[in-house]
């Protein structure tokens, strides 16, 4: 197998990849996107001629070098050759967040100054018209959906492919100061701009230059033996780091292929149809497609039900050591094999999982049982740590050396520290350049020999030399009796249940801890329905008598297990609310990745905290909930506050309620 | 074209052509029933027109009567400059009129896709024979309507659904299939019985763009009832109001809306 990766000087841009790809695999696929139907390919030398005519038309409308261009829309091959466009002739991209509020996204882009905008539909089209009174210098929109933009005024306005036919026919006029312009960039120059999204305060846009972006993806390339023949499927958000490494980074250094879904409801359909060799998906969906699963189970006969377990009972104990080429005897073996024929296989396939060489998980703790049980039907799930601010990559877990509760070894170039106080530093080739106009934070994350505060608590394994993440280092607190409090730890294990969606542990300075719980509509629902338990809506399902009784169940077995691990058995939930609403990230209540913010959710459910504490067996609440299309609203409900049985551990005494 | 007037410009600064169809003197009667009183309307090119009354002011009627589902005793129907003879239903849909139904009209039991395809029956020349066999022209031409067809698709964003039986959506999307049902026929006349009825707020909402969208992208010439003014007012270009099978308005929105013969029929009359 030919391998892309003969390190050479020349290759220091992204556009520079572009070209040896476009000479090198001149007829292997290098996009596909569902459309119509099927997928339609294109190749790099048709990819080449796709960027290179947007490039022309973009210096056809006027686009400087060092400019900023925001790229608002899902993942399309278009976005993707508009960043490489726009790094050609030296300008910025900036992916945003498709999703976001106007008004989020009116900040982004008055903070990077953006002058262009290559956006999806008439959707955001209008979102940018909406706020452009407030960007002095942000003048035209490059639109790829045409419907519905026809009677628009088209002075600012460009179609993506008459753009790139405009470009065409200005090639003698641009084509030597494109050269030019593409001959400039090194690997000082930056290669993209991207947004945290930020659990406190504004997002910051964090600098990243082609020497980060190629380093980062050039080793992590080369720790998983990645080749041209992957196939990816790009779906997750474009403004995020982990797409921009996965679907442009190593994508271009590889020379792979990256399939586009046709939409964002078809994604289960695509991925199973493309069946990608190389993977990565947030905690969140596994768990998703966990619970998928075994609600699809509950509804089996009773001959598929007890094959499923049977199986799966064998493949949880001996799946995971036969990935890692662990001992395991022949008649095991032989019994996997069997398990594989009946039930991994036909599973793996219906996840889409078929083909998945290697498999990447990050941004949360994953819960064991879940991660177990892809171990167990042999899929090569692994874990790594990363952040933005890194170019991703801070650590991975090798092939053979996967564990549940660490997050792998220092990845290539990268050098780990912790600090006194438990905070984890690294420094690499991937580290940033800076946070765009903000001097300040950079100094305070990034010290002057280059070593990054992840903002994260966390302490080498001794046996493994892997490094273990404990919590975010500003949410591990203390409790009023001096016991150390983590809450992600105590939130993950409550997690793992498919009835609970999401969990927000307080109990930072208080003498016991308590808890706000999101069910899982799906998984509830599904419930609700086979047991003729009837509901119009969230709220009401969530208010309900019965599944209040399954959630404290849930939170009972939490604390027994809690109860056993002497560090953290204070932590055991004493006090319960299951909320009336899903957390948002419309609402504020979570990122744009889908993490909580606990500062905010304290403050705007207050008074539901203020009722764990005081003692009230139910409060009454109005909420203020923001629509998809910004509008606001307002629910209110009546909670029950539920009350947990807490264990006593063996050891030592807990503080009586 | 009948009518030789150029037309008008909507307020959003489209382009209204000539008289495409017009109603001359309707009037309908079931046995001793008068449906339809003697009313007489036309519909341009490229416009949304609305039709629109009370329950049981005759707008269905008036819509089959449209689409040749009922013949008029009194009156005739003018379409593209020509008098329309008495025609079957699918004599006028070969004519390019095509019509979704108030209460769905779909295959349950085959595919969004396989239905929509059902839609360009009237595109498909070859023969049976040709067609069972997969031979001759039939194999090119299935290609090239499926390719019409997944554009449809595309364009009313049900792309997700488009493997599953009709049976197992919800009622907002079956409205949509049916939408997409009569778009596959390449229209020059879509009729709309009711398309909102029944929907919660989103659904009209997406349903509303869907019109608005079709009638953009593709210039086709609409014809809509509707129960819900709001939707009425937002969406057509020009009303027609019956009540009691009696046109009692016509006109754009802001007319019909002041007119006080449809205030009455609309809200009632107070009796003190």
């Amino acid at each position: 197998m030919e391998r892309a990766s003969q390190a050479n000087k020349e290759l220091v841009s992204i556009p520079a990849l572009l070209k040896r790809n476009a000479k090198l695999f001149a007829d292997r696929p290098a996009y596909r996107e569902k459309e119509y139907g099927i997928w339609q390919c294109w190749t790099w030398s048709e990819t080449a001629e796709e960027i290179e005519s947007l490039a022309l038309g973009l210096l056809e409308l006027g686009v400087a070098e060092g400019d900023f261009i925001a790229i608002i829309g899902r993942n399309r091959p278009y976005f993707y050759w508009s960043m490489v466009a726009a790094q050609c002739v030296g300008a910025v991209p900036v992916p945003v967040y498709q999703d976001s509020a106007a008004e989020e996204m009116a900040y982004v882009l008055e903070h990077c100054g953006a002058r262009f905008a290559v956006v999806q539909d008439q959707e955001q089209v209008d979102k940018v018209i909406e706020i452009q009174d407030r960007l002095p210098q942000f003048e035209q929109m490059i639109y790829v959906d045409p419907r519905g933009l026809r009677k628009y005024d088209h002075t600012k306005l460009h179609q993506f492919d008459k753009l790139q036919e405009r470009g065409r026919s200005a090639r003698e006029k641009h084509q030597k100061a494109l050269d030019a312009l593409r001959d400039k960039l090194d690997y000082s120059s930056t290669c993209v701009m991207l947004y945290t999204s930020g659990t406190t305060g504004k997002p910051k846009g964090v600098v990243l230059s082609n020497r980060n972006i190629i380093e980062a993806s050039k080793s992590s390339s080369e720790f998983d033996a990645l080749s041209r023949d992957e196939e990816v499927l790009a779906y997750l958000p474009m403004a995020w780091v982990g797409d921009f490494i996965f679907s442009v980074g190593q994508a271009y250094w590889s020379g792979f292929c990256v399939n586009c879904p046709e939409s964002t409801d078809t994604m289960h359909a695509d991925l199973r149809e493309i069946g990608p060799t190389y993977y990565f998906a947030p905690p969140r969906v596994f768990e998703m497609q966990l619970t998928n699963v075994m609600i699809r189970m509950e509804d089996a006969g009773r001959f598929k039900r007890w094959l499923f377990e049977y199986f799966m009972d064998h493949a949880r104990k001996v799946g995971p050591a036969i990935l890692d080429g662990g001992s395991v005897s022949a008649w095991d073996r032989m019994k996997y094999k069997l398990g594989n024929l009946c039930v991994y296989g036909p599973l793996k396939d219906t996840l889409g999982f078929g083909r998945v060489r290697v498999g990447y998980t990050a941004g949360e703790a994953i819960g064991p049982e879940i991660f177990e049980f892809y171990r167990a039907l042999g899929i090569n799930l692994k874990q790594l740590y990363g952040q933005t601010e890194a170019s991703v990559f801070v650590t991975l877990q090798p092939d053979g050396e996967v564990r549940n509760d660490t997050v792998g070894v220092a990845a290539p170039g990268v050098e780990l520290r912790i600090a006194e106080n438990g905070e984890v530093y690294y420094r690499s080739e991937g580290v940033f350049e800076e946070y765009y106009k903000n001097p300040d934070s950079t100094a305070s994350t990034k010290d002057s020999e280059g070593w990054v505060a992840t903002g994260d608590a966390g302490f080498i394994d001794e046996n493994s030399g892997h490094l273990r993440i404990i919590d975010r280092a500003k949410d591990v607190g203390k409790m009023a009796g001096g016991q150390m409090f983590a809450p992600k730890y105590v939130e993950n294990k409550l997690k793992f249940y498919p009835n609970i969606l999401e969990a927000v542990v307080f109990g930072n300075q208080r003498e016991e801890c308590t808890a706000f719980i999101n069910i899982d509509l799906n998984a509830v629902g599904n419930w609700a329905e086979r047991n003729n338990i009837g509901y119009a809506s969230y709220q009401e399902l969530a208010g309900h008598d019965a599944v209040l009784g399954t959630i404290r169940g849930h939170v009972e077995e939490v604390n027994a297990s809690l109860a056993d691990d002497p560090m953290l058995a204070h932590c055991q939930v004493h006090r319960f609310i299951v909320l009336h609403k899903e957390l948002d990230a419309d609402d504020g209540e979570m990122t744009r990745t889908r993490k909580v913010r606990r500062g905010v959710i304290s403050d705007k459910f207050e008074d539901l905290l203020g009722a764990l504490y005081d003692g009230s067996d139910e409060i009454f609440t109005t909420t203020e909930v923001t629509y998809e299309d910004g509008r606001k609203g307002s629910i209110s409900a009546t909670l029950k506050v539920a009350s947990a049985e807490v264990v006593t551990p063996r050891q030592q005494k807990v503080a009586a309620e | 074209m009948l009518d030789a007037s150029e037309g008008y410009t909507t307020e959003d600064g489209r382009k209204i052509g000539g008289v495409v169809m017009e109603m001359k003197n309707i009037t309908l009667r079931f046995g001793g029933v008068m449906a339809i009183k003697d009313i007489s309307f036309d519909i341009r090119e490229g416009e949304i027109r609305a039709i629109i009354g009370p329950n049981g002011a005759g707008k269905s009627s008036m819509l089959n009567v449209i689409s040749g589902f009922y013949h008029p005793q009194e009156g005739e129907v003018w379409y593209q400059g020509k008098k329309r003879p008495s025609m079957k239903p699918y004599e006028v849909a070969q004519q390019g009129i095509a019509r979704t139904f108030q209460n769905i009209a779909l295959f349950e039991g085959m595919s969004v896709l396989d239905n929509v395809m059902t839609g360009r029956l009237r595109q498909m020349k070859s023969g049976l024979f040709a067609q069972a066999l997969w031979m001759g022209k039939a194999e090119a031409e299935e290609v090239e309507n499926r390719e019409f067809v997944e554009k449809i698709i595309d364009f009313l964003e049900i792309q997700h659904i488009r493997k599953t039986p009709v049976s197992r959506l919800p009622y907002g999307l079956k409205k949509r299939v049916e939408l997409a049902r009569a778009l596959a026929a390449e229209p020059s006349i879509l009729l709309l019985d009711e398309p909102m009825a029944g929907m919660n707020v989103e659904e009209k909402e997406d349903m509303s763009r869907f019109v608005l969208d079709v009638n953009d992208e593709f210039g086709t010439t609409t014809v809509l009832i509707e129960h819900d003014m709001g939707v009425v007012m937002d969406l057509s270009d020009r009303v027609v109001v019956m009540d009691y099978g009696e046109k009692i308005g016509d006109g754009t929105p802001s007319e019909v809306r002041s007119n006080q013969a449809v205030i009455d029929a609309y809200l009632g009359v107070s009796h003190d």
